[in-house]
């Protein structure tokens, strides 16, 4: 059996590898994948501590991450949409050269 | 759930991460991300939440998946141009990993294995979100709608 | 080997899915590998059908069922499986069969086809997802099978995608057989309901068996009847029967896969395996819905041989004439007669791919042709698609002896004659025997008799590749007769599990002289009326009203144009009036609330707030111009900064704890 100190590696080397594709690569819809990975990254903790926590134990981590599941749909069609109003506008979706708002 | 299935399953989420943020065309990582969601799907299923994994798959693989799909199709013009790697991202990754590993590694409560359980059934879910979870419901229905119809507005066809 | 396929059994459908997808895979490059990868798919399948045929003999009443648990869900646990009983092995052999004859004509009438891998790639997925429904144990598996054999008869029947009429009779078969799935379904989610089991066998507590009969209670009736509904749309049984004729569209080969060996027989199939619901709480073998399933046949069966005999596309015949054989089954079906029904699916299954592909052949040589009265004279011309087109005609109108059809249309028509609620099914069906043959000897007539004329110039023999099957499956339907006689009832014992014994005296029976009569009757009648009708119609001539009415398959189409599509387009204005008027009007009452709202707020705080904040403002900006100087523009640098601060806050964490 794998102890909890093993699933929350998992998720943590999940959780980096979205950090390095919102971090590296130059394309938008990227660094929208890589917060979709962290964000699962994050439910996968939840669930894990909620099935490792003394039983009987309320369901608490598995109604967190519904909740987290439904926003996070919602951001990635907000983020989506954001991305191609951005490409309509900018006629470009690399974010190296979204910088209208440096100081 | 037996160590090598873990292991398994462990293998195939991360390789499929590290495709999906790696690979060059951004079909082909769509494509690994969906891959990538099965995977944690199945770590739900280990773990014995099995709603939380399917709504995982239809939300992700059946919805988001897609839309990332049609993002692409409708941004494609701009797909082969931009390349490039921002490198400095690979050693701030590196070095949170590290850190959550160090931290991970230095806690000695984690080390535990899991109990018998009994199976959350969908009922219950349904009895807990008609209770005691009944506003954070209502809020996400309303973010929900207000992400839609914002999602809607940004895409529209700017009149000029 | 015998045990190991018996366990393995999911393996036959599995071959040709297998080459299916490698053939996807390989995409256009494998236009020359295609048909061997199909057609070794098919042969594989059609080995390990043999295989799997072996042990059913050995025992009678034999089944092998292997269950195992597809996943669970919270406390629910959802079982699906695989059963290899004498019917499933019967149908196994010959979807196989015939797929493999059908895969080896289609070499020859694609070739110069541009999608000639695609097509292949879709006939193996048609023919593994049949063998799939064959053997499936639970009634959720045999729906998923079910379904992807509708997309796959959407995808060959929209082939020739270019052509509008192929795309519109695509979605027609689609559409309609997905409003009988839907009752399907229905009645799927009710057993599950009531017996809490999908599994048929299930060592004695499957949905078939004792315990799960007896659960359904009253409800079986309603529930046999939904099942009934997808049977209903895939089978093409009145009012369902619609887009059988319409998928004529799709190459001839599909044609003849769909009407021999997979996408009708799945609806008498399904019947016949879920027949334990049907006969809950049956009196003498008559229950409720068995009698809608009789009198849907009937009508089915009928009203297809008439519409047969105004038609003159030469594969529009056919597919009439298949409906009207479905018919035959499900009459046969529903008076008891299971064995004789699925022996007559089984030998139709023969002689109807042979008509189809004959049909095919014809086609291929009058260089696309399918008018039948711009035919004839093609006897000398085309001799072995003829004689084997006269072997498949005679199978299906039902000359006794030798033609497999003939046997078990009397068998048909022997247990429609017991039936004890009514007779009038069993002398309707008289007449739709006798129209079988009248239309069949006036299809004959036309094509391979009498002059030539515009369409019989230049015609050609096919290659060998195409006769070669025909004549394969000219031998099968005359062999098939000989496990179907009376007299030594090998197949009728096989699939009802007694053993068979040979017994002479029982070849002669009244029932062959009726038969014998109206066959003759009908071919006789034919031959008299259509003998020296060059290129035109007697009965046209004669009955112009009638035969308008018959021609245009009896306005059908029009009247559901008129009712149920007319219906919903009306449904459609009403809503979109609703949502324009009544939704809208209130959304924008709603708003102009909100609109005076914000106009007394907004005096307020132009006068009181403003001004503090102007205040502020001041300070706020020299900050600011300080602090932007820090800022980028860049999305990246910022995470990269969250993430370290992130990383700070796990190191302090770590540090103290």
């Amino acid at each position: 059996m794998p102890t909890l100190s093993m699933l929350l590696v998992v998720s943590a080397a999940l959780f980096c590898i979205g950090l390095l594709a919102a971090l590296s690569r130059r394309h938008a819809i990227f660094i929208l994948i890589g917060i979709e990975m962290m964000l699962a990254a994050a439910n996968l903790n939840f669930i894990a501590f909620w099935r490792f926590a003394p039983q009987p134990a309320p369901p608490t981590g598995v109604m967190v991450a519904i909740f987290a599941i439904a926003i996070a749909a919602a951001e990635a069609a907000v983020g989506l949409a954001m991305v191609i109003a951005v490409y309509r506008h900018f006629r470009t979706t690399n974010v190296d050269q979204l910088d209208q708002l440096k100081g | 759930m037996s160590t090598v299935a873990f292991a398994g399953i462990a293998i195939l989420t991360l390789a499929a991460a590290l495709a999906a943020a790696t690979l060059q065309k951004l079909m082909h990582a769509a494509l690994s991300f969906a891959v990538m969601f099965v995977g944690i799907s199945a770590f739900f299923f280990f773990l014995g939440a099995e709603f939380v994994g399917l709504v995982q798959i239809f939300v992700y693989i059946g919805a988001v998946a897609v839309l990332i799909v049609f993002t692409i199709l409708l941004t494609r013009h701009d797909v082969g141009k931009v390349r490039g790697f921002n490198w400095s991202g690979v050693f701030v990754a590196v070095a949170v990993f590290g850190g959550l590993v160090w931290t991970i590694s230095k806690t000695k409560s984690l080390s535990i294995v899991p109990q018998q359980i009994k199976p959350v059934t969908v009922q219950r879910i349904g009895e807990l979100l008609m209770t005691n979870y009944v506003w954070p419901l209502q809020c996400v229905g309303v973010l929900l709608t207000a992400a839609l119809i914002g999602a809607l507005i940004l895409v529209m066809e700017e009149k000029s | 080997m015998n045990s190991w396929i018996t366990s393995n059994v999911w393996l036959i459908p599995a071959a040709p899915i297998l080459a299916a997808l490698l053939i996807l895979a390989f995409g256009k490059a494998a236009r020359r590998a295609a048909a061997p990868f199909a057609v070794i798919g098919q042969l594989t399948a059609l080995t390990m059908s043999i295989f799997a045929f072996v042990p059913t003999l050995h025992s009678h009443g034999f089944r092998s069922v292997q269950n195992f648990t597809w996943f669970t869900f919270g406390e629910q646990t959802l079982r699906i499986g695989f059963v290899l009983d004498p019917l499933a092995a019967a149908m196994l052999i010959m979807i196989a069969l015939v797929g493999l004859c059908i895969f080896v004509f289609s070499i020859g009438y694609m070739a110069e086809d541009k999608n000639f891998s695609r097509f292949f790639a879709y006939l193996s997925f048609f023919s593994g997802a049949m063998l799939g429904v064959v053997i499936a144990n639970s009634l959720l598996l045999l729906f998923v099978f079910w379904e992807l054999v509708g997309l796959a008869s959407y995808l060959l029947i929209g082939f020739w995608i270019e052509r509008p009429s192929a795309a519109a009779a695509a979605k027609k078969a689609f559409i309609t057989t997905r409003i009988g799935d839907m009752g399907f379904f229905l009645g799927i989610l009710w057993l599950y309901h009531r017996s809490g089991t999908l599994l048929f066998y299930d060592g004695g507590r499957g949905c078939l068996e004792s315990v799960g009969l007896l659960a359904l209670g009253a409800s079986a009736t309603f529930i046999a009847l939904l099942i009934f509904c997808g049977a209903a749309g895939k089978s093409g049984q009145f009012p369902l029967h619609v887009w059988l004729p319409d998928a004529m569209e799709g190459p001839t080969p599909v044609s003849a896969l769909i009407h021999a060996a997979t996408m009708v027989a799945a609806g008498v199939f399904l019947v016949a395996r879920v027949y334990p619901i049907f006969l809950v709480g049956a009196i003498n073998g008559v229950t409720p819905s068995l009698t809608v399933v009789v009198w849907i046949g009937v009508a089915t069966g009928l009203m297809a041989a008439l519409i047969a005999v105004a038609q003159f596309d030469i594969k529009r015949i056919l597919a009439y004439s298949t409906v009207s054989q479905l018919g035959l089954m499900m009459v046969s079906l529903g008076v008891g007669g299971v064995a004789a029904g699925i022996m007559h699916l089984l030998a139709h299954g023969f002689f109807k791919a042979l008509l189809f592909l004959g049909a095919g052949s014809v086609i291929h040589g009058c260089h696309h042709e399918q008018d039948i009265r711009k035919m004839g004279g093609l006897r000398r011309l085309m001799p072995v698609t003829f004689s084997t087109y006269a072997i498949g005609m005679m199978a299906l109108s039902g000359v006794p002896f030798f033609f497999s059809g003939g046997w078990t249309k009397e068998e048909i028509l022997h247990a429609t004659s017991q039936w004890p609620r009514s007779h009038i099914p069993y002398y309707l069906m008289l007449v739709g025997v006798f129209l079988t043959a009248l239309y069949m000897t006036r299809q004959i007539i036309f094509v391979f008799f009498g002059n030539r004329r515009a369409a019989s110039e230049h015609v050609h023999e096919s290659p060998g590749v195409m006769t070669i099957p025909l004549i394969v499956l000219a031998v099968c339907a005359i062999l098939f007769s000989v496990v179907l006689t009376p007299a030594w009832p090998w197949l009728e014992n096989y699939l009802t599990g007694y053993p068979a014994r040979f017994d002479p005296h029982l070849l002669i029976q009244p029932m062959i002289i009726v038969s014998l009569a109206l066959v003759g009757a009908g071919v006789s009648l034919g031959i008299w009326m259509y003998r020296r009708a060059a290129g035109s119609d007697p009965i046209q001539q004669a009955q112009p009203a009638l035969f308008r009415f018959l021609e245009n398959k009896m306005w059908i189409d029009e009247i559901y144009d008129r009712t149920v599509i007319a219906l919903a387009a009306i449904a459609a204005r009403f809503s979109d009036w609703m949502d324009r008027y009544v939704w809208d009007g209130l959304v924008r009452g709603v708003g102009a609330i909100g609109h005076f709202l914000a106009r007394l707020t907004t005096g307020a705080d132009e006068r009181v707030i403003n001004a503090g904040v102007d205040e502020g403002t001041v300070g706020a900006h020299g900050f600011g111009r300080l602090m932007s100087r820090r800022h980028s523009g860049q999305i990246q640098t910022y995470l990269g900064a969250i993430a370290l601060g992130m990383l700070a806050l796990v190191l302090l964490y770590a540090w103290l704890g």
